[in-house]
């Protein structure tokens, strides 16, 4: 039972926050000697394979990392292609990770806006009067839920299938936006909602922010901040924390099922 | 509990039967590119669905629901589509689904020597055969259609 991701995407199909929550797939390690029994090709920038599964390692995982060491899409962490580094009979034996890809984000940005579409052939194909479109969408791994708000923004959910509640939760995230980015002077509509640098790395909780405010100096960014983190008179405690759900900082999902 | 209508697709996006039941708004477009939009449509969710999956996946994409209706999805290995809309309150249809393929379309097209493959079925005993398994559905609904 788990939410797996959350994209928000505007009334123009770009996509405006995303979040994911889940931890790295199984992937499958294995040392390999000169003819590869696995069929690899390019594909979208990526090396996958085509052909040959074996030890958990399936057709259209991709290769992540060549003797312990991450690859960069098709070239290795030194710049060779893979393909043409797993073809050189004296780099063997060779040890390589696989694993499913992970989405960039520009494949985000483009799976976001192609929703957007289905969301519309849904409607228009529908056998019945006045149809939405895509509110729930089944697979045999993931349920993908999705709210259209009155203004066209979509809050797309991605859980478990035998998750419940994403109803509420969609309601929930609908208006966290509201009071956090839309009441944010600083926020412009249509635009990505920003989240703060942490170099990648979570930071657990609103006070290391709120003494960033104290030390720095008042860019447009930091106003932006101090604004979003400011406590309120009222339950002080509670709107930082709830602040920081678009700051990556705290995954949303703990917070809205605590 | 209601069966809209249902689509038959080949693995080249051919629509080799339609028919439908209590279907109360049409696209507003020629049948042709009705069919060609679904196509189209199950095509991109195939290809969505496999990218968003956060787990390797079996069957891949089931279903999807709207306000109004629920599109179920059965795929063949070979590659045959079947696309059935019903309202709401029909659960999983995966069996009735694959009944339709297995024990209609394989029965009485696929081994039929007289159908030629990829085309729109003509068989009129595969219509009808269809036409009364789909009203002999316990969701099919009493309503005149």
């Amino acid at each position: 039972m788990a939410i797996f991701s959350v994209y928000v995407v505007n009334k123009a199909g770009g996509l405006i926050y995303q979040l994911d929550s889940y931890a790295p797939r199984a992937e499958a390690e294995k040392t390999f000697s000169y003819p590869l029994d696995l069929l690899l090709k390019l594909h979208d920038e990526r090396v996958l394979v085509a052909f040959g599964q074996r030890d958990g390692i399936r057709v259209g995982h991709a290769v992540l990392a060549i003797n312990g060491v991450d690859v960069n899409g098709k070239y290795t962490a030194d710049g060779k292609e893979v393909l043409e580094y797993l073809g050189n009979p004296a780099n063997y034996p060779v040890s390589i990770r696989f694993g499913r890809p992970r989405l960039t984000s520009n494949e985000k940005l483009m799976l976001a806006s192609m929703f957007h579409s289905l969301f519309a052939i849904g409607s228009q194909l529908s056998p019945e009067q006045g149809s939405s479109g895509i509110e729930m969408l089944e697979t045999d791994t993931f349920k993908l839920h999705c709210f259209q708000t009155l203004t066209g923004i979509k809050f797309v959910v991605l859980a478990d299938p035998r998750q419940a509640g994403i109803d509420s939760l969609l309601r929930k995230i609908y208006e966290i936006y509201s009071d956090f980015a839309l009441k944010n002077p600083f926020y412009s509509l249509e635009m990505p909602i920003r989240t703060f640098p942490h170099g990648g790395q979570p930071s657990p909780c609103a006070r290391p922010l709120r003494n960033q405010r104290a030390a720095k100096t008042g860019t447009v960014e930091l106003q932006e901040k101090t604004m979003l983190t400011r406590p309120t008179r009222s339950n002080p405690e509670e709107k930082s924390q709830r602040a920081l759900i678009w700051s990556d900082s705290t995954p949303l999902t703990n917070l809205l099922m605590a | 509990m209601t069966v809209h209508n249902l689509y038959l697709f080949d693995r080249n996006g051919v629509c080799l039967h339609y028919s439908e039941w209590h279907r109360k708004k049409q696209a507003g477009i020629p049948k042709e590119e009705e069919y060609k939009l679904m196509y189209g449509m199950l095509f991109s969710i195939r290809s969505f669905v496999s990218k968003m999956s956060p787990l390797d996946m079996k069957d891949g994409f089931l279903a999807f629901q709207t306000s109004r209706y629920k599109l179920h999805y059965y795929e063949t290995p070979t590659g045959i589509k079947v696309v059935m809309n019903t309202d709401l309150g029909v659960g999983p249809i995966r069996d009735v689904l694959h009944h339709i393929y297995s024990a209609l379309y394989v029965e009485l097209v696929v081994k039929n020597p007289l159908c030629p493959l990829g085309q729109t079925v003509q068989s009129e005993l595969f219509r009808s055969r269809l036409d009364s398994y789909v009203r002999s559905l316990p969701f099919f609904s009493a309503r005149a259609g």
